[in-house]
């Protein structure tokens, strides 16, 4: 792994998690020092709060086979269907930026109906909508959602359960 | 070399000929609950292509294709395949398992273990892209119940780029563009194909230069809309906006200077017809030149269609192909100066 500034190898490996989120940082022991991060190879356990100094080998791979998301992003290739669901909010960051901000498949699904795909999203959609909104202690809001959801898959053959 | 027969000397100009050369129509897939092919194993790529050659080789299929190993194929069958469009560079340069299977008309392949485990492509003359996808997408319906393909509820199909997940669908045309790249126009058209989520490359695709004037112009974006939305915006607003800008650019060269592009043309038929050696790249821009003198009716013959053909059989595996030996490099340039000559010549 090399510096993310230059071509020395990396002597520090960083992951920084906030919230859903997460971002990778390699640096050489110079631009590790510029850059104020300690180096744990001669400052093991002075670390600053909010840094999570990570070794190389446990840093977040893909179960399916073993790629970073570093690696992802440095090939601008995924390693498997796994990584799309492995990596959260930076799969969908890579390939919104990619495919001019489309953000779900319309089209073609495996059984041949576009209305199928049309529809699992649908359904993901109104379920994410229906959690915020329990979060949010809208609960009028959630009944309408869990209604349009039961509407949904109750009568499969209607767009979005709208009808 | 055989004749050109007479059965495809017939020209249609709804077909757009005098700009496009080819359309093209490209499904990516990949066979689910294995890595993609660049994280593969030598025995996971063995194993996409035990699931694939299966499905191609059924009763089911749409059509018959013939499977060809690539990694048993002699160099000189590879670089055939290349530069007939069938098999990308990237395909006949690569190591380990990977196959091409091709249709009897060759204007059908599927390339496995490409960047993708299964990249199919349909191909037709002028301007089809309807035509590709209609027989790319029946193709596809053949084999899809019997390999399981990766496919994700909120991205669709999976591809190792996100560039291409989605539909996987990506349309090609391959545009014939002398008078934008004269008249310094053609910055412009690759802009304008940036704004438009168009990608443009050379004659061969991806990673490759402009030869002859050629210029694939394809869909950048494969995510969002259907395939048909897809195919409805490059066939009906993304290409004949360059075709119309390509023919006033060609009509402007003529009211600006007539004399001077005859001149042009003329000289290029003359040392076409008469010479005795021939470098590939002197050959296609030559023949690019001709070909933009029959368009414009300043040459009479050969066919449009010739012409076409010439460019692709002009490359090195072609007449090391009909030569049916390895040729040194003046070998080559002689045997391309003849096949021109014979072609051209008595013009």
């Amino acid at each position: 792994m090399k510096c993310d500034r230059c071509n020395k190898p990396a002597v520090v490996h960083q992951v920084i998690i906030k919230g859903d989120q997460h971002r990778e940082i390699h640096l050489c022991a110079l631009h590790a020092k510029e850059a104020g991060v300690p180096n744990p190879g001669n400052q093991l356990g002075k670390h600053s709060p909010g840094h999570s100094l990570t070794p190389r080998s446990k840093m977040p791979t893909c179960p399916g086979c073993g790629t970073s998301f570093s690696r992802i992003r440095k090939d601008s290739l995924f390693g498997c269907p796994t990584c799309y669901d492995t990596f959260g909010k930076g799969v969908d960051i890579m390939i919104e930026r990619s495919q001019g901000g489309a953000t779900h498949h319309v089209g073609r699904g495996p059984s041949g109906s576009e209305r199928d795909v049309a529809r699992r999203f649908e359904s993901r959609r109104l379920v994410e909508e229906l959690e915020q909104a329990v979060r949010a202690e809208q609960y009028e809001r959630a009944a309408e959602l869990k209604a349009k959801l039961t509407e949904l898959a109750d009568h499969p053959h209607t767009d979005g359960g709208e009808s | 070399m055989s004749e050109p027969s007479t059965d495809d000397l017939t020209t249609s100009e709804s077909l757009d000929e005098d700009v496009v050369l080819s359309s093209r129509a490209r499904l990516a897939r990949n066979v689910a609950k294995l890595p993609f092919v660049h994280r593969s194993t030598t025995d996971q790529r063995r194993e996409a292509m035990t699931r694939v050659q299966p499905a191609l080789e059924s009763d089911a299929a749409a059509e018959p294709t013939s499977w060809i190993d690539l990694e048993t194929a002699t160099s000189m069958q590879r670089r055939l395949l290349f530069e007939q469009h069938l098999i990308s560079r990237q395909h006949a340069d690569a190591k380990g398992p990977r196959a091409v299977a091709v249709s009897s008309d060759q204007a059908l392949s599927v390339m496995v273990n490409e960047e993708d485990h299964v990249r199919m492509h349909a191909m037709a003359p002028g301007l089809q892209p309807g035509l590709c996808f209609e027989r790319i997408r029946t193709f596809d319906a053949a084999i899809e119940p019997q390999v399981e393909w990766a496919f994700h509820e909120r991205w669709g199909y999976q591809s190792a780029c996100a560039t291409n997940t989605g539909t996987g669908i990506r349309f090609s045309a391959m545009l014939h563009l002398p008078a934008l790249r004269i008249t310094r126009e053609l910055e412009k058209v690759r802009q304008a194909a940036k704004d438009l989520h168009l990608a443009v490359r050379g004659y061969y695709g991806e990673g490759s230069e402009s030869s002859g004037n050629f210029y694939q112009v394809s869909n950048q974006i494969t995510l969002g809309c259907s395939e048909e939305e897809l195919l409805d915006r490059f066939v009906n607003t993304i290409v004949p906006g360059i075709i119309d800008y390509e023919r006033s650019a060609r009509q402007v060269l003529l009211r600006r200077n007539r004399i001077a592009v005859e001149d042009r043309i003329d000289r290029d038929l003359a040392i076409l017809s008469s010479a005795k050696l021939l470098k590939v790249d002197e050959a296609m821009r030559r023949l690019s030149s001709v070909r933009l003198g029959r368009c414009l009716d300043i040459v009479k013959t050969p066919s449009l269609q010739v012409i076409n053909r010439l460019f692709q059989e002009i490359q090195a595996g072609h007449l090391q192909n009909a030569a049916a030996k390895k040729l040194s490099p003046e070998e080559s340039q002689a045997a391309r100066a003849e096949l021109v000559r014979k072609h051209i010549g008595h013009h």
